[in-house]
């Protein structure tokens, strides 16, 4: 079974967002960056599938150069192959990913590389679109599931199952299929030393499609506006269980 | 026209839909056209009742047995034959699981962007939207280009508003042509018992705990509290990934969205991703050793000292008070 995984470098955030002057970008001078959330556990999700089934996995980025150190960070958890899909930096909108994939995936068909499942995160931690899975999927005439919180190939066929307010509901779908992911399905191994180094020494295959209009513009980012806020200070360092019991009345909680 | 997409249990429109009837009524008579609303499968006109008092002029009902299961495809295929004929100049559907992902397949079949999680929108050419990013912690202004716009709205952008006004609703069935290929997923729900657990979205309290509660078994400071209190327990997500906690107790971007009467964060920093879950919360009540932790800045009441500390304190008290 042949699987690619495609992640997304976004800005490891901590306690508050601050923004570029010109409001085009998160401020990411003192930040790290990481792989989106549900595609780490795409990641993880292609490497246990292998594990167990046998086959090729291969990881594949739209990002800047500096996106290869979360390509390695995929190897290093287990992924052997990667490539970049490389930007100048610019802001590529969802249906333009898409196309880009399509035609890096149309392109590995044609070197002979096919994939049983090509994976993706549910939607991305920063621009949040929902939609670039649905769109490779439908560009490939592929099935395809979103929301996944659990998988097991059997066969020639997936078994998926989301999660709803009130329960579960599942799906079994024949491969090849495009399958979007959601944080939970696993818990993301951490990568092994060898692995890093392994990784480290592994060639990226490069790719540099050209940007293209969407249809979708950022204008610019703005932060939502905060209301006034105070915080009521209960204690520091005593015994406050008293406080907070009252609190708890007054809130008719207890 | 605007058509409202609307997704429906059973024929009831859920909330999340009656906050895109609410804001199509709103862009309808902005732009000065008349609102349509879509609902896919067999039982989907039984609450026609409803639409009345959200100023739609036609319901058009996509009928065919095998509608009645939910398959993403197929829904998207019946909307593309609806906006063929039918022309609208924008198509808004909720951004649930289901909403999110019927819109997309639309707007790939359509060859048309879409802009996901939308709590403002501006008619014109281009529509000027507000997007949410990260959760909802950051803002997008975007250009929406295209023949017909594609939006999914934001849950509770707004809040749901029957117009005082009735209007006369026409229902429209209508048969789509779809080949069996737009079934290759048929989403089933699967039934299952009830456990009787309090469920973290649902409860009135919840106590959350962070990396500041030290480790798995420091956990059981928190359910004890939980259970005095009637409520849940939660965690932040560095709590999910040391593998304290299920990742089904997560709160935050990639967990539950919570909304209790009181939230009870114990030794959690704040990061943005926890915040975006846990802000609908009435109250927070923030247990951290550091005074200078952003959730102690944003909440609304605030104990600094040790998580176990303080959660023991409470616990015996509140079984003195409780004579047990």
């Amino acid at each position: 079974m042949n699987v690619l995984t495609c992640i997304k470098r976004v800005p490891a955030t901590a306690g508050h967002i601050a923004l570029t002057p010109d409001g085009q970008e998160i401020d990411t001078r003192y930040l790290g960056f990481t792989i989106s959330p549900h595609e780490e556990c795409a990641v993880e999700e292609a490497v246990r599938l292998i594990e167990k089934h046998g086959g090729t996995t291969t990881v594949l980025t739209l990002g800047p150069e500096a996106a290869t150190d979360q390509l390695r960070d995929a190897m290093a958890l287990g992924i052997e192959r990667a490539i970049l899909l490389e930007t100048d930096g610019r802001e590529w909108d969802p249906a333009a990913t898409a196309a880009a994939i399509v035609e890096a995936i149309q392109a590995e068909r044609a070197a002979g590389r096919t994939y049983d499942i090509v994976m993706f995160g549910n939607e991305s931690a920063d621009s949040a679109g929902y939609q670039v899975g649905v769109r490779v999927s439908e560009a490939l005439d592929l099935p395809c599931v979103t929301a996944i919180k659990a998988l097991d190939v059997a066969g020639g066929t997936v078994n998926v199952r989301r999660q709803t307010e009130s329960g579960w509901e599942t799906a079994e779908v024949a491969l090849p299929a495009v399958l979007a992911v959601k944080e939970g399905i696993n818990l993301p191994r951490y990568p092994s030393l060898p692995g890093r180094l392994k990784a480290k020494k592994k060639e990226i295959e490069r790719i540099k499609p050209e940007w293209r209009d969407g249809g979708l513009e950022k204008v610019r980012l703005k932060l939502p506006v905060q209301a006034a806020h105070s915080v009521e200070v209960l204690g520091k360092n005593g015994d406050v269980s008293a406080e907070l019991v009252q609190l708890f009345r007054r809130l008719s909680l207890l | 026209m605007i058509l409202a997409f609307v997704d429906h249990v059973d024929g009831a429109p859920t909330i999340l839909s009656l906050e895109v009837l609410t804001m199509a009524r709103r862009l309808a008579q902005e732009m000065a056209a008349p609102l349509d609303a879509v609902v896919i499968g067999p039982k989907g006109g039984s609450a026609a009742g409803i639409f009345t008092s959200y100023g739609v002029r036609a319901l058009h009902v996509a009928d065919d047995g095998r509608l009645a299961e939910y398959a993403p495809a197929a829904w998207a295929q019946s909307l593309v034959e609806l906006v063929g004929r039918e022309h609208p100049e924008l198509v808004i559907g909720t951004a649930s699981d289901r909403g999110a992902e019927v819109m997309a397949h639309l707007a790939a079949r359509m060859a048309l962007p879409l802009a996901a999680n939308c709590t403002e929108v501006m008619p014109g050419d281009p529509f000027t939207v507000t997007r949410q990013r990260w959760g909802g912690s950051l803002l997008e202004e975007a250009r929406v280009k295209g023949a017909v716009k594609l939006l999914t709205l934001a849950p509770h952008a707004l809040t749901a508003e029957a117009s005082p006004s009735r209007t006369d609703v026409a229902t429209r069935q209508w048969t789509p042509r779809l080949e069996d290929k737009a079934f290759r997923v048929r989403i089933i729900p699967q039934v299952e018992a009830d456990t009787g657990k309090i469920s973290l979205a649902q409860a009135r309290v919840v106590v959350g705990g962070g990396r500041g509660v030290g480790s798995a078994e420091g956990f059981a400071s928190l359910e004890e509290l939980a259970q005095h209190l009637g409520g849940a327990v939660g965690c932040s997500r560095a709590v999910t990934s040391l593998g304290w906690r299920p990742h089904s107790d997560q709160v935050g971007q990639t967990g539950t969205r919570i909304a209790p009467d009181l939230y009870i964060a114990c030794g959690i920093s704040g990061a943005i991703q926890h915040m975006v879950g846990c802000r609908a919360a009435k109250h927070i009540l923030a247990i951290n050793t550091d005074p200078a932790a952003p959730i102690v800045q944003q909440a609304d009441y605030a104990v600094i000292g040790d998580v176990q500390k303080v959660l023991r304190a409470v616990n015996t008290q509140i079984r003195k008070v409780r004579g047990r």
